[in-house]
């Protein structure tokens, strides 16, 4: 049988055709994924190659740290402190969550709601993200942890910044707060950084209002991270900015002293140079303490804030608006002397009341102060004396000249939450009430009620202003970083000399001569004397009936009925460089508590004399001259 | 065709005369593709020598002694063999069925004490050098019969359709397309090729409707990988992103953040080219289809210069076997076919498919080793 015959010579030939057919089809696969490879890889590489990135490398912002608030002489107001803290990793906890939870509670406390909060952030990561267990633990509960650490798996101690008052509630409403960020604080602003868990942003007082200079801005990690969101490693950093130090005006020394001062009372107080406008001192009793907000506020606490009758969550300096009473009188005479209304030599006979229209005005002093001057007239605060003035000059006089004094506007000054006030007038009546004008409210008008609504720094602003024949305005930030803050050019208030002379020794009367009002609670010390204006508000109306009758006495009265005490005051009064306001509501109760305050606060502030003394350095030469020429 | 002497043919070789036949050239280029896969495994682990790269250059190792075995032995004995092989692989088939483990939602292997076969993939073998066989005896004009080429259907469609159920469609599409390619080869009339392949066309719907959900689901991902990106088709997308992200020179070796980072599922096995892409670019990428194309003509000229035919079909059938693998999972990986289970031959890790593919070379060095033997169509080999 032979081997190999024509039938195999056929097939192999066949099989020769068809391997080569076979081999040009291998061939051209071949080519295809070669052609696909160089779609891929050449011309869409790059786009892959961004997708890649997307892909392995994560951004991770580093929480920049807040600046610091400081008081003019570098005393820190808002620092930031080590925060202790325990975090736990649920991947590594052995033996479960649970048990790692268990542990830990039996080292520091941990109540069932942080339990369930805990165990609400583990939920919502991934199995290595780490959870807060607990926050601000002092030294001692972190240093029991750590010493337990070597059988506490999973958990983690973690020292962080957090931000701390040092002063508490004595600066609450300058400063204000910082609070965990909003689902609306972070549609406001698309700062990445306020997606940091933990992060705290202003939301009050110069945390707010400076919010943005303080925080800073975020540094970036970029990490590598694998398919499931684990950091491999870290590529590159770009450190954060930490946020500028604000340094204020206010002399944090100053300030103690009259928040302990005028605590006690529903009270508000504000002490500013004269000069500048700088305010040094600002405060309103009772107030909170800042760091809880940080902390967080618990429901009963947040309620005791909401409940309390002497608001202690309202800046009354800012936004509390009172009837400034007889400490309006200085303003209207100014502006009526200014207009020409009256002349320093006009007088009036007051026999306790006026009758105008078909209403009779009353006097605060039943019998009448009989024939009496402008200087008397401001020194024993005659009310019939005023309606005289306000009907010489009219309203429109008073309005333009209350606004000149500050009145009816926002002060300007840097903290949020600042109230206008009223300062009534035609144009306003109108429009607030949609009717005309009475000259009646005139007569109102001219003692600093009726429509009349101010804030306690407005009446500060005041005083000041009358004081240095100025237009101050109050400001409190004195250095923003390295940037001494720009103060305007000061502009001489738009009164005549002469008529803020009288008013000066009107109001000099007041304290310093025995017919004044507050004689008695004069600063006696020679050279540190002050003059000021006192001023009661009515918070509920008199009817004629009492008038008769008699009025009753404030003691008597329920504390929310009783009046407002206010009082301003500049001194030294021959040479004014420090001026105050102090209202206190529903506190007139016959000791004048307002004008001893205020007392108290300026011969204070005149012993100790900040103004006089060297600021902080503000660091930088440039802002040091600017410093230098406004001090 | 060179005109060798009849005795030259008959004469029997000594074991050092046929391992110097051995072509070293061949056994040094997959040696070469195989080290670009232990240098894959290596990188994938992070620059570490294990858990894949030393297992997998363990089993390099062994299955070039199993090349050289089987290469010494005689092609005559292999064509005993065939058979009895075949028949031993249906078996297997068979039982996997029976007691299989299930692994990956398909039953795929049993365990025999300490290993593991995967009968599917010794059928691969199996089926070659069964076909082969079968169509050695077979003149060219009795391929086109239809009793004979039934028989031969029946061959390559029994144990595929056994596979196709455990279920392992891309096992079972190489099986068929090894089959049917032998059957092309041996000379299978056109007037059979060409109504058949316009058959399978129109089967396609009627197939569809007998696929499992979760190859339905693989197709329907691989047409539109967007409705899936994070299930299913994050396989496809991924793997596309690693390769293209690459470019030209690739992002360097250890540094291709897709692999390494775990975006690539299966990292280490069916996408293991993925990362080649990756580290080594579309130069890295053409070297390696370069050098397979090298291993491809190698067998196709193995299998043209053999003087017998079930040298001959053997030869390019394993040839055409490794070239399916390369081109399934090289398509897949690229987005161009849905994903199905098919390693890439030498570079993917695995202990089965590497050991598969190296007896495939060593039945290949085989038939170029005793390529001037002649055989009778009526031979039945030796034992």
């Amino acid at each position: 049988m032979p081997l190999f015959d024509r039938k195999d010579k056929s097939r192999y030939a066949a099989f020769t055709r068809r391997t080569l057919l076979a081999g040009g089809g291998i061939g051209a696969v071949l080519g295809a994924l070669g052609v696909r490879l160089y779609q891929l890889q050449i011309l869409e590489g790059d786009e892959f190659r961004t997708k890649a990135e997307e892909n392995s490398v994560s951004a991770r912002l580093i929480a920049p740290l807040r600046g610091r608030i400081l008081d003019r002489f570098g005393i820190e107001l808002a620092s930031n402190r080590r925060n202790y803290r325990v975090l736990i990793i649920p991947e590594q906890a052995l033996g479960g969550v649970d048990a790692a939870l268990d542990t830990i509670g039996r080292i520091i406390l941990l109540t069932d709601r942080d339990r369930a909060r805990i165990l609400r952030d583990i939920s919502r990561n991934k199995k290595f993200v780490p959870s807060t267990v607990a926050e601000n633990l002092t030294w001692e509960e972190f240093a029991r942890v750590n010493l337990h650490l070597p059988y506490l798996s999973g958990i983690q101690p973690d020292v962080g910044e957090t931000r701390d008052y040092p002063y508490g509630d004595e600066l609450a409403h300058v400063l204000g707060y910082v609070a965990a960020v909003s689902p609306t604080d972070e549609q406001a602003d698309d700062d990445p950084v306020l997606e940091l868990p933990g992060f705290r942003i202003g939301k009050r007082g110069i945390e707010k209002s400076l919010d943005r200079e303080l925080r800073g801005s975020a540094g970036v990690s970029r990490v590598e991270v694998n398919a499931y969101g684990r950091v491999i490693r870290e590529l590159s950093r770009d450190p954060a900015a930490p946020g500028s130090d604000v340094w204020l005006t206010l002399d944090q020394d100053l300030q103690k002293f009259v928040v302990q001062r005028i605590a006690g009372e529903s009270c508000a107080c504000a002490v500013m140079d004269v000069a500048t406008g700088d305010v040094l001192a600002l405060a309103s009793t009772p107030a909170y303490d800042p760091n809880l907000f940080n902390i967080g506020v618990t429901p009963q606490q947040w309620r005791g804030l909401l409940e309390d009758d002497h608001h202690p969550l309202i800046d009354k300096a800012l936004a509390g608006l009172y009837p400034p009473g007889s400490t309006f009188k200085p303003a209207v005479a100014l502006a009526a002397l200014d207009a020409g209304a009256i002349t320093p030599d006009f007088t009036v006979d007051c026999t306790g009341s006026l009758a105008f229209g078909n209403h009779i005005f009353h006097c605060w002093k039943k019998h009448g102060h009989g024939r009496i001057s402008l200087h008397r007239g401001i020194a024993q605060s005659c009310d019939v004396f005023f309606y005289n003035v306000a009907r010489r000059l009219g309203i429109d006089g008073i309005e333009a000249g209350a606004h000149k004094l500050g009145f009816g506007n926002h002060t300007g000054i840097e903290i949020p939450g600042e109230r206008a006030g009223v300062i009534p007038g035609r144009a306003w009546k109108e429009a607030t009430y949609g009717v005309k004008w009475l000259e009646g409210e005139t007569l109102n008008a001219g003692i600093g009620q009726g429509y009349v609504l101010v804030t306690p720094l407005q009446l500060c602003t005041m005083a000041a202003r009358i004081a240095s024949g100025n237009a101050v305005s109050p400001r409190i930030v004195r250095v923003l970083g390295r940037e001494a803050q720009e103060r305007p050019e000061l502009t001489k208030l738009a009164f005549s000399g002469d008529a803020i002379a009288a008013v000066q020794s009107g109001m000099n009367a007041v304290t310093n001569e025995p017919m004044g009002t507050a004689f008695r609670w004069r600063i006696p010390n020679p050279g540190f004397e002050m003059a000021g204006k006192t001023g009661s508000a009515q918070v509920r109306k008199i009817s004629e009936a009492e008038h008769l009758a008699g009025v009753t006495k404030n003691e008597k009265l329920p504390w929310k009925l009783r009046d407002h005490a206010l009082f301003v005051a500049y001194a030294p009064a021959s040479a004014p460089r420090y001026a105050c306001s102090v209202v206190i509501e529903h506190g007139r109760i016959g000791q004048h508590p307002d004008v001893q305050m205020a007392r108290d606060i300026l011969l204070y502030v005149q012993q100790r004399d900040p103004l006089k003394r060297t600021p902080a350095w503000p660091v930088s030469a440039a802002s040091l001259a600017a410093a230098m020429r406004h001090a | 065709m060179t005109t060798t002497p009849y005795v030259a043919v008959r004469r029997n070789f000594t074991w050092i005369e046929k391992l110097s036949q051995i072509n070293w050239f061949f056994v040094l280029l997959i040696t070469i593709i195989a080290s670009i896969g232990f240098a894959m495994q290596y990188s994938m682990a992070g620059g570490h020598f294990y858990p894949w790269a030393a297992p997998q250059m363990a089993r390099f190792a062994i299955g070039l002694v199993i090349l050289a075995a089987v290469a010494l032995v005689d092609i005559r004995v292999w064509m005993a063999a065939a058979y009895p092989a075949y028949l031993i692989s249906f078996l297997l088939l068979i039982a996997v069925e029976i007691v299989g483990h299930v692994g990956l939602g398909a039953q795929r292997w049993i365990e025999l004490g300490p290993i593991q076969i995967q009968p599917s993939e010794l059928m691969k073998i199996a089926l070659v050098l069964a076909l082969a066989r079968y169509l050695h005896g077979l003149a060219l004009e009795e391929v086109s019969k239809p009793q004979k080429l039934a028989v031969a259907l029946v061959m390559i469609a029994a144990p595929a359709v056994l596979v196709l159920k455990e279920p392992n469609l891309g096992t079972a599409a190489i099986l068929f397309a090894d089959g049917f390619s032998l059957l092309f080869l041996a000379g299978l009339s056109w007037w059979w090729i060409l109504p058949s392949a316009a058959g399978l066309v129109a089967a396609v719907p009627v197939a569809w409707h007998f696929l499992h959900d979760y190859q339905k689901r693989r197709v329907m991902t691989f047409l539109n990988p967007q409705s899936d990106a994070l299930g299913a088709g994050w396989n496809i997308t991924q793997a596309k992103i690693a390769i293209g992200s690459g470019g030209l020179t690739g992002k360097g070796f250890i540094q291709g953040t897709q692999s390494r980072l775990n975006f690539l599922p299966e990292k280490n096995t069916d996408f293991a080219i993925s990362a080649l892409g990756e580290e080594f670019g579309f130069v890295g990428c053409v070297i390696m289809l370069f050098l397979f194309a090298v291993v491809i003509g190698f067998g196709i000229r193995t299998a043209m210069s053999s003087r017998n035919q079930f040298g001959r079909l053997v030869a390019i059938g394993i040839t055409l076997n490794f070239f399916f693998y390369i081109m399934i999972n090289a398509a897949m990986v690229m987005g161009l076919i849905p994903v199905v289970g098919i390693p890439m031959p030498l570079i993917s890790y695995g202990g089965t498919a590497m050991l598969t593919v190296m007896f495939g070379f060593g039945l290949l060095m085989s038939v170029h080793v005793h390529r001037l033997v002649e055989l009778p169509r009526s031979s039945g080999g030796i034992i």
